[in-house]
């Protein structure tokens, strides 16, 4: 079932998507609401259909479970995409697209779709043991976080998961005050300190022009 | 308790990833002058390997594999040092560490919970361990195999800065190099000049047997 946007805001339409039909966006969980208010927003005839966020915890799984999702998505849609990035599948998601005809986010993990891969190159050179939020994790925090690493139940294996983690960034999508709190109160959980980077959704919304463009010579459909 | 109890309940709790209760079974073991070798090989190993196994059939995950070798860290502590007196040979020394610029380490504490629980001396540097660093350690514990291990396509190009490192100081012949992590690949592997490598923890602990059996076998031929 596709991903439920809120009504779509006027403003301007950058150019992607001419095509007719609607297009499937097969996406992380962890990024399918931003995505869907993107195309919401623009205007994009897109219907996110999201993958388990947790899938993250199990990259090798990934490529599969997206082509399991185009398979029986196929023939409902003309074209195709997927919403991932490298996302630790170290190029599976790439071998993927290659063989399906099928294009994906670009970059190795979202943060690089909100904050661009150069700023996070230059973030993890200055500090290797930076962790990195997103509003999605901030959201998310005690599932995507505390339980799955079993902190609920060990909540002495902190330091052996964020012992040598010696900050955490939080690539703010929508700083709102209930989200600062949040992203607060998980980096205390943490035992490190926060740093707030703004960055807005203009990336993503790039990104994802970018994904829909009409002129990309690659083919538009192969979900079969 | 019996020396039988005292072993089950070692066993169970290790097990379990009961730290404190493995700490007290240790104690009172050694008060009523139990081996620390039996306790070693006959309840903190068997129990290790156990968990390892439960990890591979998918009833354990990452945080109970942690958690039991948590554990059965607490009682080495206490052990390893009488273990050393008593002379109780491990099957062989294994030297550990994350490539330098990479913190991530979850990956390489399982391997070493699974090394220490097929009964290998684990000596665990730590995170964004430096060439030179690797140098000094093998110089100093002359390990029978060192580990380099990297989580991101970005640092794993150290292996082979590690590597030029070993062969520059005149050590590489002496060591067994093995090299993992999530992105690295047995092609990777053989295309820096590692000995050896291994996709998991319990494959790690495999391969490393058969790269020392090999090793013992040449030396002694």
């Amino acid at each position: 079932m596709p991903f439920p946007v809120p009504s779509p805001a006027s403003g301007p339409v950058p150019s992607p998507a001419a095509r007719p039909g609607r297009i499937a966006l097969v996406a992380c969980g962890a990024i399918a609401r931003p995505a869907a208010q993107a195309a919401a927003r623009h205007g994009w005839p897109i219907d996110v259909h999201p993958l388990p966020p947790l899938l993250h915890n199990h990259p090798e799984r990934i490529a599969g479970e997206a082509e399991h999702l185009l398979d029986e998505l196929a023939g409902r849609y003309d074209r195709f995409a997927i919403g991932y990035a490298d996302c630790g599948t170290y190029g599976a998601i790439d071998e993927l697209c290659e063989r399906r005809g099928v294009r994906r986010l670009a970059g190795l993990h979202c943060y690089d779709l909100l904050a661009g891969a150069p700023q996070m190159e230059a973030t993890f050179e200055a500090e290797p043991g930076t962790y990195v939020f997103t509003d999605f994790l901030v959201e998310s925090f005690e599932r995507t976080v505390v339980r799955e690493l079993g902190l609920d139940r060990y909540p002495e294996l902190r330091d052996d998961y964020f012992g040598h983690y010696t900050r955490v960034v939080w690539l703010a999508q929508e700083p709102t005050p209930a989200r600062r709190e949040a992203a607060q109160r998980a980096a205390d959980r943490m035992g490190l300190p926060l740093q707030v980077v703004v960055t807005g959704t203009s990336r993503l919304d790039e990104a994802m022009a970018d994904l829909l463009d009409p002129d990309d010579p690659r083919p538009p459909a192969a979900a079969s | 308790m019996t020396p039988d109890e005292i072993l089950k309940g070692l066993y169970d709790e290790t097990l379990a990833g009961n730290g404190p209760a493995v700490l007290s079974l240790t104690n009172q073991a050694l008060e009523m002058k139990m081996e620390p070798g039996t306790l070693l090989f006959e309840a903190l190993i068997p129990a290790l390997e156990e968990v390892g196994a439960r990890f591979e059939r998918g009833d354990y995950f990452v945080p109970e594999m942690l958690i039991a070798g948590k554990a059965m860290a607490g009682s080495m502590e206490v052990l390893r040092p009488l273990l050393a007196d008593t002379g109780v040979q491990t099957i062989g020394t294994f030297l550990m560490g994350t490539v330098k610029g990479d913190v991530h380490d979850i990956g390489k504490n399982l391997v070493n919970i699974m090394l220490e629980g097929a009964g290998f001396e684990v000596i665990d540097l730590g995170v964004q361990v430096a060439p030179e660093k690797f140098v000094a350690a093998i110089n100093e514990h002359q390990p029978d195999i060192v580990g380099f291990s990297a989580f991101l396509t970005t640092t794993m190009p150290m292996f082979k800065a590690n590597l030029n490192a070993l062969e520059k100081a005149g050590i590489r012949d002496q060591v067994i190099v093995m090299v993992g992590g999530a992105p690295v690949t047995q092609e990777y592997a053989d295309v820096v000049g590692a000995d050896g490598y291994a996709a998991d923890a319990s494959a790690t602990v495999k391969r490393a047997k058969a790269l020392l059996a090999e090793r013992r076998a040449t030396v002694n031929a």
